[in-house]
């Protein structure tokens, strides 16, 4: 432990509403905390800048799934477990699981939170690109009232996003219409568990008479934020699969991303790897 | 005769088993002494330079502090391996990131970090340089002089002392040259360092903490403290993991926490976290293997010349022993009818390399398991056959010239290897499936020895003596300083102590490592603790029955009176009681020893090279298979065969434990752990980032034993601890070769160099090994 526990201060109010209120009220602004599984590492090391922690951790009213006819809406503060034990998310909806069961280690997933995952605004968080490919809406909460936008217009720039200081992720909702779509997700990190991507690609495709009539592709690590390859789908829409569209598809994807040599890879072995990745969905559609 | 069951070769549960489970087992961080201070380390932020200024923020309040710099050791300002060359804390100079300068302490353990933070060091900066290439050059000096500029140690071994001759070289049919490399590698011990100093001016120093070597540090405070050892008391606390990584560095973290209590007048503890462990703590050294060799077209070797060297980091630390292990291993076990080892480790500018399992062997075999690849295919013949018509066999001579007496039967180890790993029938399915798969498959082996013990004379050197005692209650008590750190040490000497006495294993006590207890058994290290030691236990326990004999035969049924030139056996337990309380009424108290007898027939020469290297050798194959993913450029293993002749088992669970473990590090050396260093810096100094593998990574490992019985160790035991960690990247590079086609030479092997290599131009350079085209000399400039 490199900091000095005694700097540090943590509220854990009772509810949301008292939540909102504090940081709607207070002028030196509270970082919220959920599992922890972040801000804490920093905390270890020596590096966690922010003195104040508001604590959202386990409240009921963050912590909840509702599955109606046409979608799914998950609480900000529901957790990989969570997540993974969630029959309508593994039956429909298994990329998010998927993405879910290779986050960090049993003891991260206990207690990360799928908002958390969100807001932290890391490029290579294991959820959005699942979160991309399923078009998934979010929504925010202060004491203002709630905005529901889509989660491809949620990061801004490196760990930036449209979260006004005040305003807490409150859920994330993913339509289940997905009838008839052939799905893909494939993490490539720097081992087989407790790794971070280098590249990771989560992508849904349905075909008309051979051809793209529909496409979502979500990507981790090639941007610096979690991006949906739009170039990349409007290469492929009402194209069939062919060595020719595949060719198009791999230089979309190229000319759209932007990844970086890192402590984790190099930007030319990302951009390959996500290429191949395309080209391996592709191949089963 | 005896009833007694056999304790030797079975597996009884682990002497410190039951408190590690119940989380009983306290580690030095688990302990707190009154008065107790934390102390830190205020490091160098530079790869070398001179220190300019020194300047303590004035918003933290020092005097609350102790802080210590070299001004204050009593004795020599120096950390004591085999040279004088590492400063306990800098002075004027530093020579590597991560160099300790000052000492803090403070009895409030979170208020140190801020400290470190605010003692602002200035450098005049100076060029450093990070690799063997670099300090070849010799552009910039930054140890030794003349001959020995940024050399440490220099070998040359050559077979029956003779150059080659010319005429070899201009006659072979073939000669294949090659160059491999093998990068640093961290322990990763679960615990990271960490000890517990005091001092007292008429007791002296005591350090207690997590070590291999008690005697090491003890030496170590001799010398910084200018005291006489029986002041220098050291106790080896619960270990958690070693792997060398606590052989040497204690010396250095110890005398660190003594100079804060000495100047403190507390007790201090200092531990470091897995951050500073990592960054300033010592590594597996890399290096740099270059082979030439002439082989006759029939197969058989001819000629090899090898050069080996090694970065030995900053200090010298114990790289002249390391080197000197991995060049007597480095011509592996085969037969060479001439052979030069030019062998060096050199200085560069990055934190001092250290000890690590398999010392040195690991990347010499490395690079010639590759190379036996390699010439094989110049030949054309299979790496099993060329190796066939190479192996050393019993009556043979090893590089050093050494007559290998016991039996060793390398061509019988191949053919159970591969025929339990199915090598034959996967190869050919591999090479039949691989063509319409994008996951290519490979197979491949490596075949090695590792010596135990002590190299050459060391043994002898080290003079090691082990005491059993008997406790007031009667029950025979060893004294040993080697320690457990997970291997089954405890547990081994104690089941060799129960055969020994025909007592039962829970009956034999093993004492805490207290050097103001033990004897000096030596350093556990080297793979020496099972066969060296164990022998000791063996014979003092031989000693305590004697001694113990009129008595154990008195109370022996009718059997007569014993005779005196043999050791009772036919008694109980509670005889044996009576037997030791009765002697203890009598005499008050009980302990034998047994001192270390070197072989009649062991000779070493260190001015030759030459000689009998180790007293015993271990015999392995491992096979490994691989997949590569040709979508991700990554290589796994997904199985592995670990077959090996190591002598007697003492205790078949930890034994395939240790070769597990070996196996599943070996792995990570070969695929996955990559130090990377920023000027000198270690990156990637947290586990996140410094790749070592889960068991989500590491295949189904199957690990069988040959048992010859060798005359050296305690009931024909030889030596385990590091034999693994030789196999498995040689086996795995040679597997993914089968896979890829691509002679990969240098490991760590990263997705990152897969893609590079096998999305290269073909005319960036090919590596066609069709001999019509490389014509007779084969060698990098001409392939």
């Amino acid at each position: 432990m490199r900091s000095n526990i005694t700097q540090y201060e943590l509220v854990a109010p009772k509810s949301l509403d008292a939540i909102l209120q504090i940081l709607a009220d207070s002028p030196d602004r509270y970082t919220p905390i959920a599992g922890g599984t972040e801000l804490m590492v920093a905390l270890g090391a020596g590096r966690l800048q922010q003195k104040k922690l508001i604590s959202l951790w386990n409240l009921g009213e963050l912590r909840f799934f509702e599955v109606t006819p046409d979608a799914v809406h998950i609480g900000a503060g529901a957790t990989f477990t969570d997540i993974r034990n969630h029959p309508v998310i593994t039956s429909e909806l298994s990329l998010l699981s998927q993405a879910a069961s290779w986050t960090g280690s049993i003891a991260n997933q206990n207690r990360g939170t799928l908002g958390g995952n969100i807001v932290n605004g890391s490029p290579a968080a294991d959820s959005p690109p699942a979160l991309l490919a399923y078009d998934a809406t979010v929504t925010l909460v202060s004491t203002r009232g709630s905005r529901t936008i889509p989660y491809r217009s949620f990061h801004l720039s490196y760990k930036k996003t449209v979260l006004a200081p005040d305003e807490l992720l409150h859920s994330i909702t993913l339509p289940r219409n997905l009838i008839g779509y052939k799905t893909y997700i494939r993490k490539v990190g720097t081992r087989n568990a407790q790794a971070i991507s280098k590249v990771a690609i989560a992508a849904i495709a349905r075909t008309k008479h051979g051809a793209i009539e529909s496409i979502r592709i979500g990507a981790a690590s090639l941007r610096e934020t979690p991006a949906r390859l739009i170039a990349t789908e409007q290469s492929l829409l009402n194209q069939t699969v062919t060595p020719a569209t595949i060719a198009a598809a791999r230089s979309a994807l190229l000319s759209e991303t932007l990844p970086i040599d890192d402590i984790r890879s190099t930007a030319k072995y990302r951009a390959a790897v996500a290429a191949n990745l395309l080209e391996e969905f592709l191949h089963t559609l | 005769m005896t009833s007694q069951p056999q304790i030797v070769g079975n597996s009884p549960i682990r002497k410190e088993g039951i408190a590690k489970v119940l989380g009983r087992a306290r580690y030095v961080d688990d302990i707190t002494l009154p008065g107790m201070w934390f102390g830190a380390t205020v490091r160098s932020s530079i790869p070398r330079g001179r220190i300019t200024s020194i300047a303590f923020d004035p918003s933290i309040p020092w005097h609350e502090y102790t802080i210590v710099s070299a001004a204050d050791i009593p004795g020599e300002n120096c950390i004591v391996h085999l040279t004088k060359d590492h400063p306990c804390l800098a002075v004027t100079h530093v020579n590597h990131c991560e160099e300790p300068i000052l000492l803090l302490a403070h009895p409030n353990r979170s208020a140190l970090p801020a400290a470190v933070a605010a003692v602002h060091i200035t450098y005049e900066e100076l060029p450093a340089i990070y690799s063997i290439e670099d300090s070849e050059k010799k552009e910039q000096i930054i140890w030794g002089e003349g001959e020995s500029a940024n050399t440490f140690k220099t070998y040359l071994m050559q077979k029956d002392q003779k150059p080659i001759p010319d005429e070899i070289w201009q006659t072979a049919d073939y000669i294949v040259e090659g160059e491999y490399r093998t990068g640093a590698q961290e322990q990763l011990y679960i615990e990271n360092n960490g000890v517990i100093a005091e001092y007292d001016a008429v007791k002296g120093v005591t350090v207690q903490g997590s070590m291999q070597c008690p005697y090491y540090l003890v030496h170590a405070l001799e010398l910084v403290f200018n005291l006489p050892a029986e002041k220098c008391r050291v106790i080896q606390t619960e270990t958690g993991g070693a792997f060398g990584g606590k052989e040497d560095f204690p010396s250095v973290i110890g005398s660190h926490a003594a100079l804060l209590a000495m100047k403190s007048g507390h007790p201090v503890k200092l531990c470091y976290d897995r951050a500073e462990d990592m960054a300033a703590t010592t590594k597996r050294h890399p290096s740099r293997t270059r082979h030439r060799t002439a082989v006759s077209k029939d197969g058989k070797l001819l000629a090899g010349e090898i050069d080996f060297a090694i970065d030995g980091g900053a200090y010298a630390t114990l790289s002249p022993v390391v080197l000197s292990r991995g060049t007597i291993h480095a011509p592996g076990p085969y037969h060479w009818p001439h052979l030069t080892v030019r062998a060096k480790a050199m200085t560069t500018n990055i934190p001092p390399h250290g000890a690590f399992r398999g010392f040195g062997a690991p990347q010499s075999i490395f690079a010639l398991e590759r190379h036996m690849d390699k010439i094989a295919k110049v030949v054309g013949l299979t790496p099993e056959e060329f190796r066939r018509r190479n192996f050393l066999a019993t009556g043979g001579h090893t590089a050093t010239g050494q007559l290998l007496k016991d039996p060793v039967d390398m061509q019988h180890l191949l053919t159970r290897a591969l025929e339990e790993s199915n090598y034959h029938a996967k190869r050919e399915q591999f090479d039949r499936d691989n063509p319409t798969s994008t996951i290519k498959r490979g197979i491949g082996f490596a075949t090695f020895f590792h010596g135990a013990g002590f190299t050459g004379s060391g043994e002898r050197r080290l003079n090691s003596l082990v005491e059993i005692e008997l406790t007031p209650e009667g029950q025979p008590r060893l004294l040993v300083s080697s320690t457990e750190f997970g291997q089954g040490t405890n547990t081994i000497l104690c089941q060799i102590a129960a055969q020994t006495l025909h007592l039962p294993y829970d009956q034999i006590l093993i004492a805490q490592p207290d050097t103001g207890h033990v004897p000096n058994s030596g350093p556990t290290v080297a793979s020496r603790t099972a066969m060296v030691v164990g022998k000791l236990v063996q014979r003092a326990a031989q000693s305590l029955l004697a001694t113990l004999a009129p008595l154990l035969s008195s109370r022996s049924a009718a059997e007569g009176p014993a005779v005196a030139s043999e050791l009772p056996h036919d008694y109980t337990p509670e005889d044996f009681r009576h037997a030791a309380l009765h002697y203890l009424a009598e005499h008050g108290s009980l302990k034998t020893e047994a001192r270390y007898q070197s072989p009649g027939d062991i000779f070493w020469d260190d001015e030759t090279y030459s000689g009998e290297a180790y007293p015993a050798y271990a015999w392995a194959v491992y096979v490994a298979e691989v997949a590569v993913d040709t979508t991700t450029y990554s290589a796994s293993v997904t199985n592995f065969y670990a077959l090996q002749e190591v002598g007697k088992v003492l205790h078949p669970i930890l034994a395939a434990g240790q070769i597990e473990g070996g196996v599943a590090q070996g792995i990570g050396y070969a695929l996955y752990e990559k130090c990377t260093w920023n000027n000198g810096h270690l990156a990637n100094n947290q586990m996140t980032n410094y790749i070592m593998p889960t068991s989500a990574d590491v295949p189904p490992i199957h690990v069988t034993f040959e048992e010859i019985p060798s005359p050296h160790g305690a009931f024909g035991a030889k030596g385990i601890g590091e034999l693994p960690m030789d196999g498995p990247a040689p086996a795995i590079l040679n597997a993914i070769e089968h896979a890829t086609g691509i002679a990969f030479t240098e490991i760590p092997l990263l997705p990152e160099d897969i893609f590079e290599r096998m999305t290269r131009t073909p005319e960036a350079g090919s590596e066609s090994l069709d001999t019509a085209v490389a014509g007779p000399i084969f060698s990098e400039a001409t392939a």
